[in-house]
C-alpha cells in the first residue's frame, strides 16, 4: 500500500486553453491539406471551419470552468485534437470515395455527432454534480446493460449489418447499443466492486506464490464470462466480448490488488477463444485470417484482403506518411470506421500514428490518475474502469488492424466514423473529467464549500461507508 | 502550391500533432514527477517522525482509509505514538496527543480502519493519569488487549498492542 502526497494542482484552466489553440490548429490545418489536395480548397469554406471549430472549443473550455473548474486540463484538448484529425480523415475519404462514384457525406454527418456528442458532454456535466450519485444506480445500471447489450437479438428491432448482430434499428438510423452499455456495465462493476472487495479480496489457498481467491467467490467472475461468451457467440461480435471481459477483470485487479484474478481471467479467456475457434466456423476463420492473413488462398477467398490492404496501405505510408490527402486508404474496405488507423498509418505514417496512440496514452494516463487522487473508492474504480474501457477498445481494434491480435470489429474511441461511438466516448469523457474534479478539488475549499455537494450531507448512503 | 511547400506543410502537420502531445505532457510533469510516493507495509514497523508528518501531508491512498489529518497536530505535546502493526494500515502511525483517539469505520474516525471486523465507532484511545485508556464503544467484534476483550476503560501501556479484527495497533513512546 503506498500513499501518494497531494500535488500541487496548476490553478486555473490556462494550460487548457493554450493546448485546445493547439487541437484548433491541428484540426484546421488537417482540413485544409485534405481540401487542397482533393482540389477542392476555399479558403471561405475553411475560415467557416476553423469558426466553428474555436467556437466548440470556446464553448466547451467556459463549460468546463463552470461546470468543472478544477478538473483536469490535459482531456479536452487531447480528445479535440484526435477529434481534428479523424474528421479531416474522414472528409479525405468522401473525396476519395467521390472519385470512384461512391456518394457518401461520412465527413458531415460525423460533424453532426461530434457536436451532439459535445452537447451530451456538457449535459452529463450539469445533469452528474456528483458522481458518487451513480452509486446509487448500481444495479440498474447493471441490468439496463445487460438489456442494451441483448437488444440487437430482439427479432424486429436487431440489424445485422455486416454479418454482426450488434446494431438496433430506429426508423431509418441504426445504433450500436453496446456502446452505451459499455459504461453502464462500468458503472455497475464499480458499484459492485466497491461493496464486495473484501470478500474478493479474501485469503484463499496460496498457489505459486498468488493468492487463490475462494471458489464461492469465483461466482461473479464465471457469470462474467458466461455473459462474455454469450455475446461472443450469439452476436458473432469477438471484440465486445473481449472488451466486457477485459474491463471486469481489470476493475476487479484494481479493486483487490490481486495478481491472480488477472491470471485467472486470462488463461479463462484463452481457453474460451481456443475453443470458440474450434467450435464455431466463423470464429476460426477470424484466427485463419489472423494467422495466414499472407497465404494467397486466404487472401483470394476474401477472408484477410482488408486487412492485407491495411498493412500494405501503412507500409506505403512509411515514417512519415505519404501527407493528409495524398495517399490512397480508400482502397481498404471500410476505411473510415474500422481501418480508420491504417488510413491514418497510411497517410501520416508511423510519426503520425505514434502521435496518436500516444495521445490515447495521454488520454488514459489522465484517468488514471484521476483514480488514484479521487478520495472515494466508488470513483476510483469507475475512472479505472473508464480508463481500461478506452485502453481495451484502442487495444482491440489497433492490434486487430496491425495483426498483433486477431481482427475484432470495434469503434476506434474519437477517430472511427460512427455516432454511437463518439456519443458514448464523450459520456466517458465527462464522467472522468467530473470525477477528476473532485479529484483535484483543494481539500481546503472542499471543507469550505460544503454546499457544492449538498446531495452527499444529506443522503447517508453515498457516504464510504454505510454505518452498522 | 509548390511541391517544396506542400511537403513541408506535411511536415509541418507532423510536427503540430507532436507539438501538442509533447505540451500536453509538459503540463502533466508535475504531475509525473511531483508526487511524493510514501510505501507502506513490508514489514517494517519502525517509524521516525518524518513519515509521520508525510502522511499526515499524504491524501489517503484509498477512500476511507488512513488517518485522518488535523485530528490530531504535532505541533501538541506527544507522548509516543500509536503504531498500527498488522492489518491494511500496516505501517502508519498517529501521533498521540492530548486529545482523545477514535478508532472505528466511520470517517469522522482519526484512525480509519477498513475492515469487515471493525465497528463504525470502535473504540475510543484517551489520556488519563499521565497514561492511556483504552475504551470500547459497544463494537460488534471486541476490542482485544492481549488475550482480554476490552470493554470498561482499561490502562493502556507502552508495548501493549490492540486488536481489532486483522488490525493490531501497538502504543509506543
Amino acid at each position: 500500500m503506498a500513499t501518494i502526497s497531494e500535488l500541487r494542482v496548476h490553478r486555473g484552466r490556462r494550460a487548457e486553453a493554450w493546448l485546445l489553440v493547439l487541437a484548433w490548429a491541428i484540426a484546421v490545418l488537417a482540413r485544409g491539406l485534405v481540401d487542397y489536395h482533393a482540389d477542392f480548397l476555399e479558403l471561405d469554406e475553411l475560415g467557416w471551419y476553423a469558426l466553428g471549430a474555436a467556437g466548440l472549443a470556446a464553448v466547451l473550455h467556459v463549460a468546463l470552468r463552470v461546470l468543472a473548474p478544477d478538473s483536469d486540463q490535459v482531456v479536452l484538448p487531447t480528445v479535440l485534437g484526435l477529434i481534428g484529425v479523424s474528421l479531416a480523415e474522414i472528409r479525405r475519404l468522401d473525396f476519395a470515395y467521390a472519385d470512384r462514384g461512391r456518394d457518401t457525406d461520412f465527413g458531415d454527418s460525423q460533424i453532426g455527432w461530434v457536436l451532439l456528442g459535445a452537447l451530451a458532454f456538457i449535459v452529463v456535466l450539469v445533469v452528474i454534480r456528483d458522481h458518487r450519485v451513480l452509486r446509487r444506480f448500481t444495479y440498474t445500471a447493471g441490468i439496463l446493460g445487460i438489456i442494451l447489450y441483448l437488444l440487437p437479438a430482439v427479432p424486429g428491432l436487431g440489424r445485422e449489418i455486416n454479418g454482426a448482430k450488434i446494431w438496433i434499428g430506429i426508423g431509418s438510423h441504426s445504433l450500436q447499443p453496446g456502446e452505451f452499455a459499455k459504461i453502464l456495465l462500468v458503472v455497475f462493476f464499480a458499484g459492485y466492486l466497491q461493496t464486495n472487495r473484501d470478500a474478493l479480496a479474501l485469503a484463499g489457498p496460496k498457489f505459486l506464490g498468488m493468492r487463490l481467491p475462494r471458489m464461492r467467490d469465483m461466482g461473479p467472475l464465471a457469470v462474467m464470462f458466461a455473459a462474455a461468451l454469450l455475446i461472443m457467440i450469439d452476436q458473432r461480435d469477438l471484440g465486445a466480448a473481449l472488451l466486457f471481459f477485459g474491463i471486469f477483470i481489470g476493475m476487479v485487479y484494481v479493486a483487490t490488488q490481486r495478481v491472480s484474478w488477472v491470471v485467472i481471467g486470462l488463461v479463462m479467456f484463452i481457453v474460451g477463444a481456443v475453443a470458440a475457434g474450434i467450435a464455431f466456423p466463423h470464429v476460426g476463420a477470424r484466427y485463419d485470417a489472423w494467422l495466414h492473413a499472407m497465404d494467397p488462398d486466404v487472401y483470394s477467398s476474401g477472408r484477410s484482403e482488408q486487412l492485407v490492404r491495411g498493412l500494405f496501405g501503412m507500409a506505403s505510408g512509411g515514417l512519415f506518411g505519404t501527407g493528409l490527402g495524398n495517399g490512397r486508404p480508400d482502397l481498404v474496405p471500410y476505411a473510415e470506421s474500422d481501418f480508420i488507423i491504417a488510413s491514418l498509418g497510411e497517410e501520416l505514417g508511423l510519426t503520425g500514428l505514434m502521435a496518436i496512440l500516444t495521445l490515447y496514452v495521454i488520454l488514459v494516463q489522465r484517468a488514471m490518475r484521476t483514480a488514484i487522487g479521487v478520495r472515494d473508492g466508488f470513483g476510483k474504480l469507475l475512472s479505472a474502469g473508464l480508463g481500461f474501457a478506452i485502453t481495451l477498445q484502442v487495444f482491440i481494434i489497433v492490434g486487430g488492424v496491425t495483426r498483433l491480435i486477431p481482427l475484432t470489429g470495434l469503434t476506434t474511441p474519437f477517430l472511427a466514423y460512427g455516432g454511437s461511438s463518439m456519443l458514448a466516448n464523450w459520456i466517458v469523457v465527462a464522467l472522468i473529467l467530473r470525477i477528476s474534479d473532485q479529484a483535484r478539488r483543494p481539500a481546503v475549499r472542499a471543507e469550505a464549500k460544503p454546499e457544492t455537494t449538498p446531495a452527499a450531507r444529506r443522503r447517508p448512503d453515498l457516504e464510504e461507508e454505510p454505518a452498522e | 502550391m509548390s511541391q517544396l511547400s506542400i511537403t513541408l506543410l506535411r511536415l509541418g502537420f507532423l510536427l503540430l500533432l507532436w507539438s501538442l502531445v509533447l505540451t500536453a505532457i509538459a503540463v502533466l510533469r508535475s504531475d509525473l514527477y511531483g508526487t511524493r510516493v510514501v510505501t507502506r507495509g513490508r514489514g517494517r514497523t519502525a517509524r521516525t517522525r518524518d513519515d509521520a508528518r508525510a502522511q499526515k501531508q499524504a491524501a489517503p491512498s484509498r477512500a476511507g482509509t488512513g488517518i485522518r489529518t488535523g485530528a490530531v497536530s504535532t505541533k501538541e505535546r506527544t507522548q509516543g505514538h500509536l503504531a498500527v502493526t498488522s492489518g491494511p494500515l500496516k505501517g502508519a502511525t498517529v501521533p498521540l496527543g492530548a486529545a482523545p483517539i477514535l478508532v472505528g469505520r466511520a470517517p469522522t474516525c482519526t484512525l480509519v480502519i477498513e475492515d469487515d471486523y471493525c465497528s463504525s465507532r470502535h473504540c475510543r484511545i484517551f489520556p488519563e493519569d499521565d497514561g492511556w485508556r483504552v475504551e470500547d464503544l459497544g463494537s460488534t467484534n471486541g476490542t482485544y488487549l492481549g488475550n482480554q476483550r476490552v470493554d470498561d476503560p482499561v490502562p493502556f501501556r507502552e508495548g501493549d498492542v490492540i486488536r481489532i479484527g486483522a488490525t493490531s495497533l501497538e502504543l509506543r513512546s
